[in-house]
């Protein structure tokens, strides 16, 4: 028999009970109705703020239900206990088997005078956010400038708000009551730097002062505060809070929690056995929990119960990590020390901005029970888990800078030690997923755990975990080579075998693979081209080893065609090499588009196209741009000393110099790099491999830099280096890292993995504390020697140029299944239709 | 397709075929084949269209080998397709038409 479910309430925490119904409820044995008082479904609230990033309100969607009745914009208004059924605003009424309160709670407003003037807003929603929105723009026409702003609430909201109120431009003041920021999660200690850290961020901090009195002043606001400062602003957000939303439970006659919420036993079950609340508008056993974590966990046991098994909250771990405006702050266990006889062990470091405090048991052994972290939290995924148990190591050891992840190793952690925050994995799961089930790699323990699989931040700790079991991690090419690239490379530079053949009968099993058969090409074309004679790459049996991108030297785009990418060395190019190309590009109807690296891209060339366009572009003097390549991509740069008013070095000539010097070496990954003739750094060099910025005495020399998924600043080697000096150490930097390097490794992740990271590198390439240098000079200078230009080679090579058409047996027959059509004026791909797939 | 039928395409002198990489060949019906040597010295023939990219790629990807099963790379996306059977290896769910590729006289012959 069906009954039917009702959901006042879908916020994050609706969402969720009915995502763990409709997954588990595989009978179908509950109808369920969600009645909603927002016009739209669920959102990720928790993050909120990011809406500010492109208002696309999308992309806070927690995704559709399935097989449910979702009224939206029509909130319960009655509950009827006796008859079973509820009333919604609209009059609607609908009678339920199970009522779920998941209602969530209401900011908080003090009462101050003129809290409910134009201008004043709460912030909770997505409609609020809109308004605060419109707002600020109104504002900024009015005053044809910057609006001003107060947020009322120094915690962990009111900064949430602060912060959108920046996104949008403004440089709000923050106004707390309590004497310090987030006065729930830190200490004064970390308060205090929180205080220098945001206000450096553009925030103005006033503490231990509240709101007296709102007034309206034409079309702005004027805000007195208790210590005497008024302030004239254009809008107000309050921020100070939340209270549950229980007022359905009141006048059902259900119990309430003495400070509010609907009160529930641990089952989460209200004073009616039919009826049960979650989430924030529930008081478990009187408390109310504000984080979407204990709302969840209510969430999935009343499902849980729902469908006839037990249930029971588990009690919430109130710790908390979070970015805010860039900096990080921590708090878990007790925080406050308020446990008799606690000790605090403080380092707070103010230059370095960071502030950590630990929290332990009077008498020896010295048990951890909770801390504070600010400015830098990079040790609460170690420190949390061991909440409870006796520290491994002296507590100040433990608070030096990489002090955690180095005195405490992971076998000191207890197996109910949590490695996975986001997926709830212990230690002990994951200790025994490799001992017992065999996991041998972190790719095997995050399909067989799921730990790492969400945030990623707890990756290096499942690899340590590894090695305290005594699994050797492969480095591992691939199934052919049990070898690293970076041993696979020693090989090769000390036997000077030239062939894939060779290598692999040697020193590797099998035929190879499309990874092993790239990566061996790569390592030949080096060491080729820095220590032999500098061949092609499709010479000989090269030719089969490459990617496609590289066997035809061009981009192979999403219908099979090509996108040909020439170089333009320091995105410097002439009038009249610009009219080669939109030459080239009209002759052969190729699509156009400037790319991220000032050069331009020609899309839509098919494989017989490609030595045609070549050579057009090849007799106006172009080369290859290897954009197909794990290679030198680009060296960007600003417009330098020359033109610029601000410039204080050519980066212009700089950057070209060193795009011609680099130029088709082959590397692990692809290589970026920019020059920027001032600090103000508008080639963005510091999101490169390397990058180098001009200052007054010469240049800043900055490695491991990138964009991408995972994007790396890149960091300070070298400072205030002469020309000769900084194309020196480039020199061996990259060297260093083409012999190294894994197989697609970038360089940040390579110097990160170095042993001494940036430290050692400087004393390699710097110092010659290897003395490997002289070697590397040479070897790049023998690279420099040999480089030439690959489409240049295939253009003189007619075994080389037949490869390059459709169909061998058809040659010049274009290839039907490519079409095209058009848009914005351009033409783009077609993907063919019913791809010819055997069904089995 | 029956038994009785012998008729075969010649598609090209086998001295263009590289080791390890494939050619594509356009069938008189417009279909198109990838065929490939391997350095083992065998020639197979797949469709030349990728499933999951939509487009005719396949005689442009890598061919490897996986535990002794030979395949070719999607330069596109990667999947990789059995030479043998036309069975995806990292969806086996997929399957492409594979034709019957032979060298007579020099001269690489596909059956369509």
């Amino acid at each position: 028999m069906t009954r039917t479910l009702v959901v006042a309430g879908h916020g994050m925490v609706g969402h969720r009970l009915v995502e763990a119904v409709r997954a588990e409820d595989t009978e179908g044995t509950w109808r369920v109705v969600v009645l909603a008082e927002e016009p739209r479904p669920a959102y990720d609230r928790v993050a909120l703020t990011s809406y500010v990033d492109g208002w696309d309100a999308q992309a806070l969607d927690l995704g559709e239900h399935s097989d449910i009745e979702l009224r939206l914009g029509d909130p319960v208004a009655k509950v009827d206990r006796a008859g079973r059924t509820v009333v919604t605003e609209s009059g609607f009424t609908q009678s339920y088997d199970a009522l779920v309160l998941a209602t969530g709670s209401r900011p908080f407003v003090p009462p101050v005078p003129g809290h409910d003037l134009p201008g004043c807003f709460v912030y909770r929603t997505i409609d609020d956010l809109d308004a605060i929105r419109a707002a600020v723009e109104s504002a900024k026409e009015r005053k044809r400038g910057r609006a001003a702003a107060m947020v009322v609430g120094g915690g962990l909201l009111g900064l949430e708000a602060a912060k959108a109120l920046r996104d949008m431009g403004l440089s709000p003041h923050v106004v707390e009551m309590a004497p310090r920021l987030m006065p729930i999660q830190v200490d004064d200690g970390g308060g205090n730097l929180l205080r220098k850290l945001v206000t450096e961020l553009d925030l103005t901090v006033h503490t231990g002062t509240s709101a007296e009195r709102i007034e309206q002043d034409g079309d702005r606001l004027c805000a007195k505060l208790t210590n005497g400062t008024e302030l004239d602003l254009d809008l107000i957000v309050f921020s100070a809070g939340v209270r549950p939303r229980d007022e359905l439970a009141r006048e059902a006659g259900l119990d309430v929690g003495e400070r509010g919420g609907v009160l529930v036993d641990l089952s989460c079950r209200t004073s009616d056995p039919d009826v049960w609340a979650i989430g924030e508008c529930a008081a478990v056993e009187g408390r109310c929990y504000g984080l979407v974590a204990p709302g969840y966990a209510m969430a999935e046991i009343v499902a849980a119960q729902l469908l006839g098994k037990d249930g029971e909250f588990p009690g919430a771990d109130m710790s908390t990590k979070l970015k805010l405006m860039g900096v990080d702050v921590a708090s878990f266990g007790d925080a406050h020390a308020t446990t008799e006889g606690a000790l605090e062990v403080v380092l707070a470091d103010a230059v370095s901005g960071y502030y950590k405090k630990l929290v332990v048991s009077g008498d020896e052994p010295r048990t951890l029970l909770g801390g504070v972290l600010v400015g830098d939290a990079s040790a609460y995924n170690l420190l949390r888990p061991l909440v409870g148990s006796p520290l491994p190591a002296d507590p100040a050891a433990m608070l030096a800078p990489e002090g955690a992840s180095g005195a405490v190793g992971v076998d000191a952690l207890p197996d109910a030690a949590q490695i996975c925050s986001c997926n709830a994995v212990t230690k002990g799961a994951i200790t025994d997923a490799i001992r017992a089930q065999g996991c041998d790699s972190v790719a095997s323990i995050k399909s067989c755990t799921k730990a790492g699989s969400t945030c990623g931040s707890c990756v290096p700790m499942l690899s340590k975990l590894l090695d305290a079991c005594g699994v050797v991690q492969s480095k591992a090419v691939c199934e052919h080579f049990a070898h690293s690239r970076r041993e696979l490379f020693e090989i090769v530079k000390a036997t000077r075998i030239t062939t894939f053949g060779e290598l692999i009968a040697k020193h590797g099993t099998g035929a190879g693979c499309a990874i092993c058969k790239p990566a061996v090409a790569s390592i030949l074309a080096t060491v080729d081209t820095t220590q032999g004679e500098g061949g092609h790459i499709l010479d000989g049996e090269q030719a089969s080893l490459q990617d496609t991108n590289d066997h035809f030297l061009a981009n192979m785009q999403r219908n099979g065609t090509y996108s040909v990418v020439p170089r333009v060395p320091g995105g410097e190019i002439t009038p009249a090499k610009l009219k080669v190309i939109a030459e080239v590009a009209d002759e052969f109807g190729l699509y156009t588009k400037i790319t991220g690296a000032q050069r331009l891209d020609m899309f839509g060339a098919t494989v017989d196209q490609l030595p045609h366009i070549w050579k057009r572009l090849v007799e106006a003097g172009f080369e290859s741009g290897h954009a197909y390549g794990k290679a030198l991509r680009t060296v960007k740069s600003c417009v330098g000393s020359t033109w610029c008013r601000y410039g204080v070095q050519d980066s212009v000539a700089m950057a070209v110099e060193l795009e011609l010097r680099y130029r088709g070496l082959r590397s692990p990954h692809k290589l970026k790099s920019g020059v920027s003739g001032c600090a103000r750094e508008c080639a963005e060099a510091r999101s490169k491999d390397f990058g180098v910025i001009a200052t007054e005495k010469g240049w800043n020399l900055y490695v491991g830099g990138n964009g991408g998924i995972l994007p790396r600043h890149a960091q300070l080697l070298v400072s205030d280096v002469d020309s000769e000096s900084l194309i020196r150490y480039i020199d061996r930097f990259l060297m260093f890292y083409v012999r190294t390097a894994d197989r697609l490794q970038r360089t940040a992740p390579w110097i990160e993995e170095l042993e001494g990271g940036l430290d050692h590198l400087r004393a390699v390439i710097v110092e010659d504390k290897l003395g490997i240098c002289d070697e590397l000079d040479a070897a790049m200078a023998k690279h420099v020697e040999n480089y030439a230009d690959e489409w240049r080679g295939v253009l003189e090579d007619p075994e080389k140029l037949a490869r390059f058409t459709s169909f061998v047996n058809a040659p010049g027959a274009p290839d039907p299944t490519i079409s095209f059509t058009e848009e914005r004026e351009q033409k783009v791909p077609v993907l063919l239709g019913v791809p010819e797939v055997v069904s089995r | 397709m029956t038994a009785m039928e012998t008729r075969t395409v010649a598609v090209c002198e086998a001295s263009r075929l590289i080791p390890g990489r494939g050619v594509a060949a356009l069938l008189p019906d417009g279909r198109q084949v990838a065929i490939f040597l391997t350095v083992d010295g065998d020639c197979y023939g797949l469709s030349n269209i990728d499933p999951f990219a939509r487009a005719a790629v396949l005689s442009r990807g890598l061919v490897g080998e996986s535990g002794g099963r030979p395949f070719v790379a999607s330069p596109l996306l990667k999947q990789r397709f059995d030479l043998r059977t036309g069975v995806c290896l990292d969806d086996e769910s997929v399957a492409i038409r594979t034709y019957p590729v032979r060298v007579v006289d020099g001269v690489v012959h596909v059956s369509p």
